[in-house]
Order: structure tokens, then C-alpha cells, then sequence
């Protein structure tokens, strides 16, 4: 279980995150909503090991941990099928099976394009692409389907659904329906921390 | 598109005629070999040079002794790196060593290097000078260049320690060592040459260019710096392309 206990981030003098708790069991679901600029993505980074907090503490990490970042962070010297095989091996061996996770993000026939040849959104479905072919024990996704067309976020929120047997999801997003429809539980940012509200 | 191509190589070719031209001016002007020979007798010259076993035995030497000084440079000069990369204290340390290899004069270096070295030996020493000072400046900088999100991936996703260096860290810093060596590589065979001209090696360009100077050859000396200026744009043009090309391949093997 990922635990995360008062948990308090300034930068700058600027305190970003106040106290902040959460709990994710495994197999659970939170989704995390507020304004932009609250410590959404701040609190995700603590939640990875990125960010250290000024105070609190993080238990209960799994061993394998994926992430969509806000950005795709893809290697721009390696091709999209290249850059899903990055978290699998290192050799040739499972490139079918990074063919097999673009092919469910609606890119199998750009699987050998570089990400400059990719526009923002196919790039951030690469990066999905990424995440799940990892099997990852913790999912933690930051506005991921922001760069997508409504019809695209339909079906890439269907697909990822599929994919969440047994995987605990922490995400930040603006979207309550995003979060509805992966199951989550949501936690909305009131004084510098999130709190589960009933709605 | 035809055209471009054809401007593509008109243009450097006219540029070239042009200086050639007035080169070819001069030498009408001023009249005499011994001050300014001719482009078409420096080529003859060097006509006549590369029919001599020994011009390819003098040039072999020299070229063995820069690329000696140069490969050395750049190996160390990439270790030395990543450990000042690893390690402030290392970096702290190198800083002010490399600054100042890079500001004192090649002749200090050469005259110290032959009180202290043997005369084969000092301009593969001299060669290696110049280049670990560039190749590690310009890698350290291409280190702390990588892109910290790429990193924060490989850390997510705990990418063993081989892959990140194959996949992240080494396709980050080819580029900055691409440049190292292409601006290194120039100074360092001049500066090789040069070390060559001052301690005379039994078997070197160097040697035929001092001897050429000592007997007022200056078709020959002419001559033996065309070679020099000509083995400098191929071996440059060589080891880039290899560069480059052992970086594709270790991609290429690991893809």
C-alpha cells in the first residue's frame, strides 16, 4: 500500500503542498483534481521518488512503477517502437511486443517514425504506449489523454480501463469524467492538500 | 533540385580556381621558385614525392604518431570526464589543470616535452595536449547537458545502470565528443606537425619540412604542407565518420 503521510513541499519560500496524506491501496484507484499549479504534479513527483518533500514521508512504493508525464519524454534519437521497447529490454527481442502496445494506442503504423515526426498527441500516446507495456505494479499518469481529441480520449480511457486489473492508478487530472470512468476515487486540493469530498 | 546540386559544386570549385588563380599570380609577379613557387610546380613537386617509397614511409610515421597522440586523448579525455561529471571534487580538480594546458604555448610544451621525453615521442605527447583539453571540456558540458526529464524516466522505470548509459547518457554526449574531435583533431595534427618540425623524428613530415627549410626547398616545402593540409581534411573527415558510425551501430546491435 502507497502511503504518503504529511507530506509538505515549498519552492521559494512558496509553500505548495501542506500536510498532505494519501493512501492508495493495491489495486486502488485515486485521482487527484484542483486548479493548475496546486502541487497536483508535485504530490505525483513525491509519490515517484522525484521530489523529496521538506517534511513527510512515503512508504510503500512498489518495485514497478510507470509514469505519463505531462510531457512524453521520449528519446528523440529512438523510433516510437523503440522507445516502448526502452522499459522492456535491450535487445530486438520484444520489439513485436512494443508493436503489439502502440498497436493499442492507434499507432502501429507510426511504430518506426521518431518522435519529431510525431505531433504532440501521438507522442503522448507513445508514452502510454510505454507505461503499459511495462505491467506496472503502480500506474501513475499526470493529465495524459490532455493532448487528445474527445473521440480519442474516449477510447484511449476505455483501453487503459482494460488494462488496470490488479494496478494501482494515482493520476492528476481536470477532467472528472477521466476519473470516473478509470474508477478512481477523487481527492480535490483544498489548503495545500488533496481531501476526498463525497461527491 | 539538378541545379542546386551543380551550384553545389560549382561554387566551392570557383572559390577554389580563384585562389589557386591568384596564387598562380604571384608566383608570376614575384618570378622566382625560391620565394614563391607556382601551384602547378608544388604539384608536380608533390608528383614527384608520392612516387618515392619513402614519402609514404615519412608520412605513415607522422600519421601513426598524431593518430597515437589523438586516439589517446580522446579516450582519456572521455573517462576523465565522466569521472569529473561523477565527482565535484574530480572536476574541481581537472578545471584548472585543463585551463591551463589549453593557454600555454604549443613551443613551451614542445621545448619542455624534449628536455623530459624522447623526440618520436613528443609530438604524439604534444597531439594528445591539445586534444584532451577540448575533448573534455566539450563532453562534461554534453554531460551536464542531458536532459534531466530523460533521467527522471530511466529512474521511474529503473533502467539498469548499462541501458541508461547506451540509451540516454552516450547518444546525449555523442554529439558534444563529434565536435571535440572536429575542432581538436585540426589543432592537434598541426600542432603534431609542428612538435615534429622542432624535435626532428628520424622518419617524419616534420623532419622533410625542417630539412626542406634548411636547404631553401621551398617547392618541397610547399609540397610537404599541401600533404599536410590534405592528410588533416581526410583524417578528419575518416574518424567522424567512424565516430559516428560506432555510435549507430552500438545502437544498431542493442536495438
Amino acid at each position: 500500500m502507497l502511503e504518503l503521510k504529511g507530506i509538505c513541499v515549498s519552492f521559494d519560500g512558496k509553500e505548495v503542498l501542506r500536510d498532505c496524506n494519501l493512501t492508495l491501496p493495491e489495486g486502488g484507484r485515486v485521482a487527484l483534481m484542483g486548479p493548475s499549479g496546486c502541487g497536483k504534479s508535485t504530490l505525483l513527483r513525491v509519490a515517484l521518488g522525484l521530489q523529496k518533500p521538506d517534511a513527510g514521508t512515503v512508504s510503500g512504493r512498489p518495485g514497478r512503477t510507470a509514469a505519463v508525464f505531462q510531457e512524453p519524454r521520449l528519446l528523440p534519437w529512438r523510433t516510437a517502437e523503440e522507445n516502448v521497447n526502452l522499459v522492456l529490454s535491450d535487445n530486438a527481442s520484444t520489439l513485436p511486443n512494443a508493436r503489439k502496445w502502440l498497436g493499442r494506442v492507434e499507432l502501429e503504423e507510426a511504430a518506426g517514425l521518431y518522435p519529431a515526426e510525431l505531433s504532440g498527441g501521438m507522442q503522448q500516446r507513445v508514452s502510454l504506449a510505454r507505461a503499459l507495456a511495462f505491467r506496472p505494479e503502480l500506474l501513475v499518469l499526470d493529465e495524459p489523454f490532455k493532448a487528445m481529441d474527445d473521440a480519442l480520449c474516449q477510447r484511449m480511457l476505455c483501453m487503459v480501463g482494460e488494462q488496470l486489473a490488479g494496478v494501482s492508478l494515482l493520476m492528476a487530472t481536470h477532467s472528472e469524467e477521466e476519473a470516473r470512468r478509470l474508477g478512481c476515487r477523487i481527492l480535490r486540493y483544498r489548503d495545500g492538500a488533496f481531501f476526498e469530498t463525497g461527491d | 533540385m539538378k541545379r542546386a546540386r551543380l551550384r553545389k559544386i560549382l561554387i566551392p570549385l570557383a572559390v577554389a580556381l580563384f585562389w589557386l588563380g591568384l596564387w598562380e599570380l604571384l608566383s608570376l609577379l614575384v618570378g622566382q621558385e625560391l620565394l614563391l613557387p607556382s601551384p602547378l610546380q608544388v604539384l608536380r613537386k608533390l608528383y614527384q614525392l608520392a612516387g618515392t617509397a619513402a614519402f609514404w614511409s615519412q608520412t605513415a610515421h607522422s600519421i601513426l604518431r598524431v593518430l597515437t597522440g589523438l586516439v589517446s586523448a580522446a579516450v582519456l579525455g572521455l573517462l576523465l570526464a565522466f569521472a569529473s561529471h561523477r565527482s565535484k571534487p574530480v572536476r574541481a580538480l581537472l578545471s584548472p589543470i585543463m585551463t591551463l594546458v589549453k593557454s600555454t604555448p604549443v613551443a613551451s610544451f614542445i621545448v619542455l616535452a624534449l628536455v623530459w621525453l624522447g623526440r618520436d615521442v613528443v609530438p604524439v605527447i604534444i597531439t594528445g595536449l591539445m586534444v584532451l583539453p577540448v575533448v573534455w571540456a566539450n563532453v562534461t558540458e554534453g554531460l551536464a547537458g542531458i536532459d534531466p526529464q530523460l533521467l527522471e524516466l530511466a529512474q521511474v522505470y529503473g533502467l539498469p545502470r548499462a541501458r541508461l548509459r547506451r540509451r540516454i547518457v552516450l547518444p546525449s554526449v555523442l554529439p558534444s565528443f563529434r565536435a571535440a574531435l572536429s575542432s581538436a583533431l585540426g589543432l592537434g595534427w598541426k600542432a603534431g606537425i609542428a612538435a615534429e618540425v622542432l624535435t626532428v623524428p628520424r622518419k617524419s613530415i616534420g623532419r622533410m619540412i625542417f630539412e626542406s627549410k634548411q636547404y631553401l626547398e621551398t617547392t618541397e616545402l610547399f609540397a610537404w604542407t599541401v600533404t599536410v593540409i590534405l592528410l588533416s581534411l581526410v583524417i578528419e573527415r575518416l574518424l567522424l565518420r567512424m565516430v559516428s558510425r560506432i555510435g549507430r551501430r552500438r545502437e544498431a546491435s542493442h536495438a
